[in-house]
């Protein structure tokens, strides 16, 4: 249905199912579980990999070059990705509190505090930019790496990282674009109420990219 | 922490579902629950990151356990708290769980498979 058409307050089409809930609520959650499967194959990918790389670089070992004598260094670094990983964390807080800034949109706000929480403009522009910051961060990290001589095709270590990673990455960056999209629904009509399903999707898809990355984080970055 | 709170959107969403009459959902968490969340994920992600610089423990046999229940914490809170799995209807938990159990197992399967974890046989 297009905008135009729809009224400003006009309440959006219910598909409810037998058990009462929005069949578009069910799907989103049957479409994390799918996730879940896709993003446990390239994790298991990964772990089966580990160790096997024939040739340098290593995620935490020194690796010397016996053609050339380069002494190639640890590649992860891990002070850049706690960080990174710090930004996705919060941005999961931001998206929670532009869900409940919607939700409570027409609720009177007394305090400023209180007007600032149920801004939900402010918290889907900081849930976006942190998800840009975390973008930022992996093309930082990616070029480091092909820089100090991984690519994707150097050695096992390479495909399964960089193919887990971007993954990963492909997902924030769908989930920024969904955000760049409720934020100028907002602009354009103003997300209210009647909306916060339209919210709670894409929170519950923001939070699961969120959730990835705490397992990537783990298990690719911190375990030797 | 109080989840059951006062600045949540009951009448709006009552409203909003007056046509759903069997979804079995809780009122979600405070501005202030969210905010106890993040700051308690913040520590965790502290606390593992400082575990990775302690040489004598990295080498100990507690550190990957470690590692492992402490992300698994994190997981379980943004998904009870900000995916609001504690409160939403049951049908999601399963929707969700089933899923990352089968995934979990895939996992573990596999693990064994290539030997990566070993049972040791008497």
């Amino acid at each position: 249905m297009s905008a135009s058409a729809t009224p400003v307050s006009a309440p959006a089409p219910h598909h409810y199912t037998a058990l009462g809930i929005d069949s578009r609520k069910i799907a989103i959650w049957a479409f994390i579980g799918s996730e879940c499967m896709l993003f446990v194959s390239l994790i298991s990918t990964y772990l089966i990999y580990k160790g096997r790389s024939i040739v340098g670089p290593f995620p935490h070992e020194t690796w010397t070059d016996p053609a050339t004598g380069r002494v190639l260094k640890p590649i992860l670094n891990i002070p850049v990705t706690s960080a990174s990983t710090f930004v996705l964390l919060m941005s999961s807080l931001f998206m929670v509190l532009a869900l409940a800034a919607v939700q409570n949109k027409e609720k009177p706000k007394q305090t400023r505090g209180e007007r600032i929480l149920g801004n939900s403009k402010l918290w889907l522009w900081m849930t976006a930019m942190a998800g840009t910051t975390f973008l930022g961060f992996q093309a930082f990290e990616f070029t480091s790496f092909v820089h100090e001589g991984l690519t994707i095709r150097t050695n096992l270590f390479g495909s399964s990282f960089f193919t887990l990673t971007g993954f990963h990455g492909a997902h924030v960056t769908a989930g920024v674009l969904w955000l760049v999209t409720l934020l100028a629904i907002d602009y354009r009509r103003g997300l209210g109420s009647r909306d916060s399903l339209l919210v709670d999707i894409a929170a519950l898809y923001w939070h699961f990219v969120d959730v990835i990355w705490i397992v990537i984080f783990t298990l690719v970055y911190l375990i030797k | 922490m109080d989840t059951h709170a006062s600045m949540t959107n009951l009448p709006d969403s009552a409203e909003a579902h007056a046509d759903a009459p069997h979804a079995e959902e809780h009122a979600h968490p405070t501005w202030s629950t969210y905010w106890k969340v993040a700051l308690i994920l913040a520590l965790i992600t502290v606390s593992e990151v400082w575990a990775y610089y302690i040489p004598s423990f990295v080498a100990g046999r507690a550190f990957i356990p470690t590692l492992l229940f402490l992300s698994g914490l994190k997981f379980a809170i943004v998904v009870m708290f900000y995916m609001h799995l504690k409160y939403d209807h049951r049908i999601f938990r399963v929707l969700f769980t089933g899923p990352l159990l089968v995934a979990a197992i895939t996992l573990i399967g596999l693990m064994f498979l290539f030997g990566h974890l070993f049972i040791k046989i008497m």
